[in-house]
């Protein structure tokens, strides 16, 4: 029984007071004395040349103070790509520049070209009406495969629409090539992973301010990584050095990747108070949101799978066309990549893989990481091909996954893709989820489905991801223009409280509560004595924030190397108190004692010690109790499991319902299940949302078709079921000190290709074999339209 | 500009509003009452969902002077008059209903319209009412089993606690 409060409690989230009594502190609840509000006028064509922009009728209008356009920037730099990826040739990738606002041409509909600036934000609204723009519309390019075959270039003066080659693992390409053409059996399968609008409740928001006689500039941003934002725009886009520039992410209302990127319009608030000595003030609309927020997936791929004739799994092949948008976001050009090619061995022993990644650009809005990240897309085409290969062989889904297995006693282990799994138990989640699915009494339910006219079939998926980026050394080396550490200063107050500063950022996943479990764990204090302050370059440590399920396992790594600083110190100081040696003191339940003696001081005892310093070893130690730790984890964590979806597919419609979805995953040790089990039920619905609802949809001439809450179907409460999830299958990552993998992106990672394969089955038990295939979303006139292929 | 003045969580307020000022505009800026949330423009979220005369309404769908007269209510208005969470409120963080709380006003404020008019709501009833209030953080999961736990109805038996 986990201690009250401590590492392993349910315990309740100490920020949902504030948010469920309407205090918390958003960035749109920020209103500074003063301050201005920016409306952005941005591009209703996906191409065109920009050949007049005139303000003055609108400069004129009441309460407009300013009217920027791209001119106001001629001496930012671009917003700049924090990855660089090198082509098969060994050329670096074509990195075009990203301007703040539209410089000569607009490239995707959203585009920012001009702002009006005024003192109210209805007058901005008003006053951009009657800003003259006058473009000459140019013909756009939307498909991938049309855009490197010739297609109009977005970008010109880089001559080609083809961002980068990429092949992974270039040395091994001859030896898959030979692998297949020695296969029993070769698999193939061509799909697409639709593109998805993270679509965070909270629409993103800026505020810039700044201090003329200081100089000293404020963002406040919707942000996941504060600091990340101060260093790429500071440094890259306006020249602010950071002991000039303080970013503020507060309560941020999720993120899902969409805000980790630095968007333009935060350089353009805080280029814009400078200017106009005044706050300025920016919050997007849903609208503005669904055309300006970077959006996720958008891959075609064919993949291929070999077996030799025992179907153990030989090689794997693909070739995969990824969408770029109009323009580099921040950190594009890796999610297809080195968050996907790393991930292609999955759970399995496939000895020899080879990927293929084109990297366009499109007159679409930029695409980066969305929860998962180049993950999904990994796990969907190898989960799809594996159930495609076991109907073609004839065999169970099941058992052909678990003969390929990667055996619980081959950890650590080396994938053929870069990676080194250290742990894992993929038959352990395997046999829970079908005991926890009733997997044996599915016939008997599927029997009783067909009595009412209705298809059921089941669909397992097992996924594995790569959390906790990573090594610092190794990423730079991949192309990284970033270290990935995280940082945490623990300060310990004189009367005992902590206050903790950390380089994660909590929108929704519950920092302040999980991270003082971890400390009130470690030091014995109660956890109310614990304060986690976050998003703040002001007063944390220069972390690299929260994304890629990294906070615990990276984060709270940094925490607990700081803690145990803090431990340390504290033990000598009791040491010296006691008159005891060093090595006998003991930290228990907030007391330290001396081995073998009823000696006993308490945590406090200790702490003033250290700030009112009267009897303290000054002569070989500091006052104060204060650490700062920077972790750089030694490797990747590797959290896996099995997912499985049972459906009814109503043949006569087409529509499908989600009947019951299991998910046995394994994350490791778990500081606090209930938020665990919160962030896998959140994945799950944004991994079923892809699946059967989310698709994001451009005409032919680039016009956003989806881009509102109304075309765009975001899951409802109705739409989904309760789920059944377990964590209980644990293997503790062995090189970070908590044992922790990370949860937060495995639920949209391992359900869409669940559904999908539970789909196929539940169509295939109906006698419709034909259908191979649907890509998502597998909506009722997809799955219809297939029955009747 | 036209004066308006309401009843906001039991205070008579007034303010100056355009007539094209929104509610939750009003809500917000007017007043100060940040709680209320705007996710969208289009009245799919529900995000800014408060109480108009004791029922639900999205109140980015409604300007300000025609409510004039009203009695609002909104998530700063919910707790007990002692300041702790009211029954909904407690459910939600019993069960982890939240977790960004962005959504999280609304779903509150449509929840206690629901158990107002449905005082033990089935599921489907629950996931049906909160058809307009979207949540992209919870799955629904945890919402749902809050609504039906501040119903007074047992939910240990739901899957996964």
């Amino acid at each position: 029984m986990p201690k009250d409060g401590g590492i392993g409690a349910r315990t309740k989230r100490r920020e949902d007071v504030r948010f469920l009594t309407g205090k918390g502190r958003y960035t749109d609840d920020i209103n500074i004395r003063g301050q201005l509000h920016a409306h952005f006028i941005r591009s209703q064509v996906a191409h065109g040349r920009i050949r007049k922009i005139d303000t003055r009728d609108a400069e004129a209008m009441p309460g407009v103070v300013k009217v920027f356009t791209s001119a106001d920037f001629a001496g930012a730099g671009g917003l700049p790509c924090g990855w660089q990826v090198t082509s098969r040739d060994g050329k670096p990738m074509l990195e075009p520049k990203h301007p703040v606002l539209a410089e000569g041409k607009v490239r995707h509909v959203g585009d920012p070209i001009a702002v009006v600036v005024a003192e109210t934000l209805d007058q901005a609204r008003d006053a951009a009406e009657a800003v003259v723009i006058d473009i000459e519309e140019l013909p756009a390019v939307i498909d991938m495969k049309a855009a490197v075959q010739g297609g109009p270039l977005v970008h010109d003066e880089i001559g080609s629409n083809l961002c980068y080659d990429w092949g992974f693992v270039e040395e091994n390409k001859a030896a898959v090539d030979e692998a297949f053409a020695r296969a029993a059996h070769v698999t193939t399968l061509e799909l697409v992973n639709n593109r998805l609008i993270a679509n965070p409740m909270e629409p993103r928001v800026a505020v810039g301010d700044y201090e003329d006689h200081s100089g000293m500039h404020t963002l406040y941003t919707t942000s996941q990584n504060p600091h990340v934002i101060r260093l790429l725009m500071g440094a890259f886009v306006l020249s602010i050095p950071e002991h000039k520039l303080r970013v503020v992410a507060p309560d941020v209302g999720g993120g899902f990747g969409s805000k980790i990127y630095h968007y333009a319009e935060e350089a353009f608030v805080t280029k814009a108070a400078q200017v106009l000595k005044r706050p300025v003030k920016w919050t997007a609309s849903r609208s503005e949101a669904f055309i300006s927020d970077a959006q996720g997936r958008d891959h075609i791929t064919r993949i291929e799978l070999a077996l030799d004739a025992d179907h153990n799994f030989t090689a794997l092949r693909c070739e995969t066309y990824a969408n770029m948008g109009a323009y580099l976001s921040t950190f594009a050009p890796c999610i297809p990549t080195w968050l996907h090619g790393t991930l292609l061995a999955g759970n399995y022993r496939t000895p020899l893989i080879y990927t293929n990644v084109k990297a366009v650009f499109t007159n679409t809005v930029p695409v980066d990481a969305y929860r998962g990240a180049g993950r999904p897309e990994a796990t969907f085409q190898l989960e799809r091909v594996i159930d495609k290969a076991a109907r073609e062989l004839g065999v169970s889904p099941v058992e052909l996954r678990r003969k390929n297995f990667i055996k619980p006693d081959q950890f650590p282990y080396q994938t053929p893709v870069a990676v080194v799994y250290d742990t894992g138990n993929y038959h352990a989640t395997l046999d829970k989820l079908l005991e926890l699915s009733d997997y044996k009494g599915f016939e008997a339910r599927a029997a009783e489905s067909k009595k009412r006219g209705k298809l059921r079939g089941f669909g397992l998926a097992h996924y594995i991801e790569a959390c906790g980026i990573a090594p610092s050394n190794l990423v730079g080396q991949l192309g990284a223009r970033a270290g990935l550490y995280e940082s945490a200063t623990v300060r310990v107050n004189a009367t005992g409280s902590i206050t903790v500063f950390t380089g994660s950022h909590s929108h929704g996943q519950g920092h302040e509560t999980t991270f003082a479990q971890v400390i009130s764990e470690m030091i014995g204090i109660d956890a109310s004595q614990v304060e986690i302050v976050h998003g703040d370059t002001s007063n944390t440590p220069m972390g690299m924030g929260t994304y890629g399920s990294r906070s615990l396992a990276v984060g709270g790594s940094a925490m607990v190397k700081a803690t145990n600083k803090i431990i340390n110190k504290a033990k000598k100081i009791a040491a010296h108190l006691m008159e005891a040696s060093e090595a006998d003191i003991e930290l228990k339940d907030g007391k330290f004692t001396v081995a073998g003696t009823d000696k006993e001081k308490s945590w406090v005892d200790i702490t003033l010690a250290a700030y009112v310093p009267h009897n303290y070893p000054l002569e070989d130690m500091e006052p104060g109790l204060e650490e700062t730790a920077f972790y750089d984890p030694s490797n990747f964590t590797y959290p896996a499991g099995a997912y499985g979806c049972e459906v009814e597919v109503d043949p006569e419609t087409g529509k499908v319902e989600i009947v019951a979805f299991t998910a046995a995953d394994d994350f490791g040790n778990v500081v606090n299940p209930m938020i665990v089990e919160g962030q896998v039920h959140g994945g799950l619905a944004q991994g079923i949302g892809q699946a059967m609802l989310e698709n994001c949809v451009y005409d032919e001439n680039g016009q956003l078709l989806s881009g509102s809450f109304m075309d765009y179907a975001m899951p409802r409460a109705d739409d989904l079921p309760f789920y059944r999830v377990d964590h209980s299958c644990a293997t503790p990552c062995t090189h970070n000190p908590l044992g922790v993998k990370g949860c937060g992106e495995a639920g949209a990672i391992g359900s869409p290709p669940a559904v999908v394969n539970a789909v196929i089955d539940a169509l295939h038990r109906g006698g419709f074999t034909h259908v191979t295939h649907i890509d998502m979303p597998v909506s009722p006139a997809r799955v219809w339209q297939a029955i009747h292929g | 500009m036209t004066k308006v003045s309401m009843t906001v969580n039991g205070k008579a307020v007034s303010g100056e509003v355009e007539g094209r000022t929104l509610l939750s505009s009003f809500l917000r800026e007017g007043l100060g009452l940040t709680g209320t949330h705007v996710g969208c423009d289009t009245s799919q979220c529900g995000a800014c969902v408060v109480h108009v005369n004791g029922k639900a309404m999205k109140s980015c769908t409604v300007f300000a002077q025609d409510v004039a007269g009203a009695e609002i209510c909104t998530i700063e208005g919910m707790a007990n008059p002692d300041g702790s969470l009211s029954v909904i409120q407690q459910a939600f963080q019993d069960h982890h209903g939240l977790q960004c709380g962005f959504c999280t006003p609304g779903m509150v404020m449509s929840a206690a319209a629901l158990l107002a008019e449905n005082p033990r709501p089935t599921e489907a009833e629950v996931r049906h009412y909160l058809e307009g209030n979207l949540c992209r953080c919870t799955g629904y999961h945890n919402i749902i089993k809050a609504v039906l736990a501040a119903s007074g109805q047992d939910v240990t038996k739901i899957a996964a606690e």
